[in-house]
């Protein structure tokens, strides 16, 4: 646990700067300071978040919201596999445990390799997981005052996302996925509510891939 | 219940229930490979959704607009290989800096 707090060290900053900026960004869509707060504590998966909330503060649906969010976040079902016998103990504790881990964490643990890191992949999660809602909770406050777009934030989340997916391209499907996704995206964009186009694009794109092979 | 507790509710404990699948579950039996593998994709389908409609969209029209700076120089400190909070500090100061000219 504590080689975990000292390996978690450098990124801590720039969790803390991301989730002032969700805070931010949360407020500007309508999402109180509380409710930010409690959904960075409970989720405690940022990209998905992120989503979620511009989802909303674009005027998208509620469900579409939800959906994005959880198809962001299915990937950590196969991640919670690869490092499930670092956890032991009772149903509570693995509970309570599984949600230290995000991809932080899960990555400088070994990224589900042969040896799993407990102390790392807890103690890492736990740092990370104060710093994010600790910075959520100021962003939101902070939000009532700050407009988003005059700090550039919604360029910088279109970069962060870009970021996140440019990590995921590993392979040619992967990259057809991506290629699909995006272009359904800019098609339906003009004639769906915001948010419908996200969900629509990634069940089209896989169904796609299926079919292809 | 209004729209933003339900998205916190609902993503919430579905994102609980997804990462108490491998610790609480299921343990470290893998999935079947087909499943495993479609997971795999959704996030990149779901990412390049999402640069598009982040970079692009505004209601329901694709604009160009100050985003795309950011975009751009974002890309270029992925391409440097800088970290990721450089990418997002770049992709922030070069929206807001075309958005002030």
């Amino acid at each position: 646990m504590h080689r975990g707090l000292r390996t978690s060290a450098p990124l801590l900053p720039a969790v803390l700067a991301f989730g002032v900026s969700f805070g931010v960004l949360a407020r500007a869509a309508h999402v109180g300071v509380l409710a930010a707060t409690v959904m960075s504590a409970t989720t405690f998966a940022g990209s998905s978040q992120v989503a979620a909330v511009s989802v909303l503060g674009a005027g998208g649906g509620v469900v579409s919201a939800i959906v994005a969010a959880l198809l962001l976040n299915a990937r950590y079902a196969p991640i919670g596999i690869s490092v499930s016998r670092a956890f032991h103990g009772g149903f509570a504790r693995r509970l309570v445990e599984a949600q230290l881990v995000v991809d932080e964490s899960w990555a400088l643990s070994g990224g589900g390799g042969p040896r799993v890191d407990r102390g790392v992949l807890l103690g890492v999660g736990a740092a990370l997981w104060v710093c994010w809602t600790g910075g959520t909770a100021v962003g939101a406050f902070a939000g009532g005052v700050i407009d988003p777009k005059a700090f550039g934030l919604d360029g910088a989340f279109a970069a962060l996302f870009l970021a996140l997916l440019l990590g995921q391209i590993r392979s040619r499907r992967a990259i057809a996925a991506a290629v699909c996704g995006a272009a359904i995206a800019a098609m339906l964009t003009p004639v769906a509510r915001p948010g419908v186009p996200i969900v629509v694009a990634t069940v089209a794109a896989l169904a796609g891939l299926r079919r292809g092979g | 219940m209004n729209a933003a507790w339900l998205s916190v509710v609902a993503i919430g404990a579905g994102t609980v229930a997804l990462k108490s699948v491998g610790p609480v579950a299921v343990g470290s039996r893998p999935l079947p490979r087909r499943v495993a593998e479609l997971l795999g994709m959704l996030a990149p389908a779901l990412l390049a959704a999402l640069v598009v409609t982040e970079a692009f969209a505004s209601g329901r029209s694709l604009v160009v607009d100050a985003r795309l700076a950011g975009v751009a120089a974002g890309a270029l400190a992925v391409v440097l290989r800088a970290p990721l909070w450089a990418v997002v500090l770049a992709g922030a100061l070069a929206t807001a800096f075309v958005r002030l000219v």
